[in-house]
């Protein structure tokens, strides 16, 4: 649309009306000639018409509909099963043109992530769609018989989708999800063995139990023993003070066992001072929102675990998500938001956030940090850390990543960790500077609401932490981490060298091996179960639909013979299910454990 | 989230507890409401809650993102008056109606206010009006009722007129944790869809076999210990129901959680906390640990009044019950005159 207020009489009047929808034709005398007047005479007509276009365009804009909050509608099960096809049609177009005509320009993997193949690509939404296809026909002649009992005429609890991909796909493989166990999680586990005489309606024990080797647990240190000091001591607590407080912190809920853990972690850190919480989801959850509001921005990383999701969405705060592990995006996405301010009000941010965690445990990646510090005070932002899976896992004394990276523990403001992963405990800290803990000490709703940690919990985790930093006067917390550091570096090369695909560090202890799809992780799961190696399978929902795979949790409580066990196992289920499918160069060198 | 045989025990023994066909565990108290009522509850539907509900279910209901309606504390009356202008829009736009689902979530005993929840009336209304109803059971699990099974045991009232009862372990029964029990039709979704459930580690072994071992207590002893307890706390309520003038207590009788409360607030509720504080602090001086009532108060939907939490316990003894109330006493006219 072309509003001129004055036109040069050079321009040819045909320019002047072809404006839009209201194209006229003059005469193809020249209307130059005839002078302004006449132009703007034009003018008039192009204004008028370009005004009755916007009164047309206006009127058709009915005043503002009222806002309707409209309930978000699934479709039918038809039109998400054409959905998946017509995906698996373009791709099978696409494959087939690469094929007679490659591509030549390739798109720059990002680090350490190596793509498969569009084959591949095709074969997943190929199964997606049969599965769906399969279900949609079957629940057409039969529907599904599962019916709430004594809610006649009720809305029904569970409509669309979710319902229709846990009834027809995740209903088969049930099976390799939610296994039950009947032993200590230690390097070697009692799998309790599971048959099901309805296709996955229902599943039943048959009360064997199979030994296997525990690949599946985050048993990062080798803690989770029923044995040793850990277990003398809590044992002592609990006939000492019983196994619980009944009451939150503020409300005659702390005891001596309580502070002298803070203490404890606050030393281990290297910060002023810690504050623990009975449970490391609950941590994320009920911290976040005292922590942060509206107002205030928040950078998170696109893989960030859900106890993140849900407490930066409970406190009300903005948050942007940057591609993982980017410091370049994170940093553009930052600097774009300051410059811009609140977006409806382009006032300035309370405060920024940068929410990254240590280890992402779908991804086996570790964060950037010293980047991130670079980024952080470049621009004032603060920097808090999950280290969940880090904790204990990484770093050369198990400071988690702020020592793996050298940086120093004052350059991270808020350092957040749980005791379930590295300590074989459960609960969470969140440590820092004293004004900070200060503050949640205050504010927080673990402190004023739930309940506090339980002592023999506690005890567990002072005595491993004691043990971890060699306060106990042994080399044993020394000898774990090595162990660890040298499991993790073997497994990772030799699973590499043998042409599966896998993502994340070299050093990171959790290890997810891609297979892409969904059949492919069950039979690997029962496969590798029926050879004695109990690993976990994961697909969607907690990853990308295109992402379903194996995912290893390396342990210093593993020896290189049980390694070597594993490894050879997983080759040749590899070869089973044909998942080999790295396409880069292996070295033939062997490598040392 | 990993189960061990002793998680899966545990779960059977509560199932079987209350007469119902599955449950689920979790591992801290406050996850289990802040997480049950989310898997089911999504944008567009409508809760209907009291207005005196436990923070964790707030919390619950806030992550949920449905609409929620607060009615008056243990008033069917007022619940019953929201349904029917709700049944008067609903007429309007069945298609709508017909894609909403209701929710009326209560609790048994309230925490907030020792109030023991008007059941029956409650029941009749969700029937009508075709609400699921969520119950959170966690002062009254094993404290209510002739065989110690709560609320609806105390009422008489079918399992199957609940949709969902939630509880934690951690107030009465003495563990960590908590737990959901209904049909498996309901509960078994929330194996895969509960945040507290799926993304969290499970309870520490130790811990679920100690609660195994409150179950099978409860079980064998549990109507006699109600009717301690029970009688233990009409003692106490009368007791303290004559303390101060300026003072007045709230809470069931049978409840074993009651309130104190100032009469007249200063109107500022800072104010209010710093005075029981003080009486808090005498209290102690006189033989009693008593604590203020802690809550955020910014944070609550409905910010209750400062308040001082009296529990009771099974075994205190008459004697006792006496010092606390002179204790209280000698407090409440040192602070206030």
């Amino acid at each position: 649309m072309v509003a001129h207020t004055e036109v040069s009489p050079q321009v040819s009047p045909e320019k002047i009306l072809t404006v839009g929808e209201c194209s006229e034709t003059r005469g193809s005398e020249s209307v130059s000639s005839k002078g302004p007047d006449v132009l703007c005479e034009q003018n008039e007509i192009v204004s008028h018409k370009n005004s009755n276009h916007v009164a047309i365009a206006g009127s058709s804009t009915v005043p503002h509909p009222k806002k309707k909050s409209y309930k978000e509608e699934d479709c039918s099960l038809f039109v998400a099963f054409f959905t998946f096809l017509s995906y698996g049609v373009l791709l099978l177009v696409g494959y087939i043109k690469e094929f007679f005509v490659p591509v030549t320009t390739k798109e720059k993997d990002r680090e350490e992530v190596e793509l498969c193949s569009p084959f591949t690509n095709f074969t997943i939404y190929l199964s997606y769609g049969v599965l769906f296809f399969v279900g949609y026909v079957k629940e057409f002649f039969y529907p599904p018989s599962t019916k709430e009992k004594n809610r006649e005429g009720y809305v029904p609890l569970y409509i669309g989708f979710e319902s229709f991909y846990t009834r027809n796909v995740y209903r088969r493989i049930q099976d390799c999800w939610n296994r039950a166990i009947c032993s200590v999680p230690g390097a070697e586990i009692d799998l309790m063995e599971r048959y099901t005489p309805d296709y996955g309606w229902t599943i039943k024990h048959t009360g064997k139990t199979i030994r296997c080797i525990n690949v599946g647990s985050y048993n990062y240190l080798g803690f989770a023993e029923n044995k040793g000091p850990c277990h003398d001591a809590a044992e002592e607590v609990t006939r000492e003070v019983g196994i619980t407080t009944s009451s939150p912190r503020w409300e005659l809920g702390t005891m001596e066992i309580h502070r002298k853990l803070e203490s404890l972690v606050a030393e281990f850190l290297g910060v002023e001072d810690a504050i623990t919480f009975g449970m490391g989801f609950a941590t994320n959850v009920l911290n976040l929102p005292s922590l942060l509001g509206p107002g205030c921005l928040v950078l998170s990383d696109e893989f960030n675990h859900a106890s993140l999701i849900l407490g930066l969405r409970l406190s009300g705060a903005t948050v942007k998500v940057f591609q993982h592990n980017n410091p370049e995006d994170l940093e553009k996405k930052l600097r774009e938001a300051i410059v811009y301010g609140h977006s409806r009000t382009r006032r300035p941010w309370k405060k920024a956030v940068i929410v990254v965690e240590g280890i992402y445990s779908m991804e086996g990646s570790i964060c950037d940090l010293p980047n991130l510090v670079r980024i952080k005070n470049k621009y004032k932002a603060y920097l808090y850390v999950d280290e969940a899976h880090s904790i204990g896992a990484l770093g050369s004394h198990g400071g988690g990543v702020v020592d793996y990276y050298g940086v120093d523990p004052k350059e991270v403001d808020i350092h957040m960790g749980t005791f379930t992963k590295s300590f074989g405990a459960a609960g969470g800290y969140i440590a820092g500077s004293k004004d900070l803990i200060n503050h949640l000490r205050v504010t927080s709703h673990a402190q004023v609401y739930a309940s506090s940690m339980s002592p023999p919990v506690a005890q567990q985790i002072i005595t491993s932490m004691v043990i971890i930093m060699g306060k106990d006067g042994s080399t044993e917390g020394r000898r774990r981490i090595q162990q660890l550091s040298r499991n993790v570096k073997y497994f990772r090369q030799r699973l590499r060298q043998m042409g599966f695909i896998v993502y994340g560090h070299d050093d990171s202890p959790v290890v997810p091996m891609l297979l892409y799809l969904i059949p492919k992780i069950s039979m690997f799961v029962r496969e590798l179960t029926k050879r004695g190696v109990a690993g976990v399978g994961v697909g969607f929902p907690a990853t990308k639909i295109t992402g379903g795979r194996m995912r290893f949790c390396l342990s210093a409580a593993h020896t290189k013979e049980m390694l070597d066990k594993i490894l050879k196992e997983v080759d040749e289920v590899g070869y089973l299910t044909s998942s080999h499918y790295s396409r880069e160069p292996k070295s033939q060198e062997p490598i040392e454990w | 989230m990993v189960v061990l045989d002793v998680h899966l025990n545990l779960e059977e023994r509560l199932a079987a507890y209350f007469n119902c066909e599955a449950a689920v565990l979790y591992s801290y108290g406050f996850s289990t409401s802040a997480s049950a009522v989310p898997a089911y509850a999504k944008s567009g539907d409508i809760i209907y809650a009291d207005e005196c509900i436990n923070f964790a279910l707030q919390r619950g209901l806030q992550a949920s993102r449905s609409r929620i309606v607060y009615f008056q504390h243990n008033d069917p009356e007022d619940l019953h008056r929201l349904l029917k202008e709700q049944a008067i829009v609903d007429a309007k736009d069945p298609k709508r109606a017909n894609a909403t689902r209701k929710f009326l979530v209560v609790e048994g005993v309230y925490f907030n206010t020792g109030e023991v929840c008007a059941l029956p009336q409650l029941v009749v209304l969700r029937r009508q009006y075709k609400l699921r109803l969520f119950l959170d059971e966690s002062v009254s699990f094993g404290t209510l009722g002739p065989h110690s099974r709560g609320i609806t045991d105390h009422f008489n009232i079918p399992m199957t007129e609940v949709d969902l009862l939630m509880s934690s372990l951690e107030l009465g029964a003495g563990g960590t944790g908590g737990f959901c029990v209904g049909t498996s039709f309901v509960v078994e979704h929330q194996r895969l869809s509960g945040l507290g459930y799926c993304f969290s580690a499970s309870l520490p072994p130790m811990l679920a076999a100690a609660s195994i071992k409150v179950v099978d207590i409860l079980e064998e002893e549990g109507a006699s210990l109600v009717e301690q307890l029970q009688d233990r706390s009409t003692q106490m309520h009368r007791a303290l129901t004559s303390l101060h003038t300026k003072v007045n207590i709230t809470g069931a009788e049978l409840s074993p959680i009651k309130h104190i409360r100032l009469s007249e607030s200063s109107g500022d509720r800072q104010c209010d906390e710093a005075v029981l504080t003080q009486v808090v602090h005498k209290a102690e001086e006189y033989g009693v640990a008593v604590t203020v009532a802690s809550y955020l108060y910014d944070r609550e939907a409905n910010a209750p009044q400062p308040s001082i939490r009296i529990t009771v316990h099974k075994n205190l003894t008459d004697a006792q019950i006496d010092t606390t109330r002179d204790a209280l006493t000698h407090a409440f006219t040192d602070v206030l005159g």
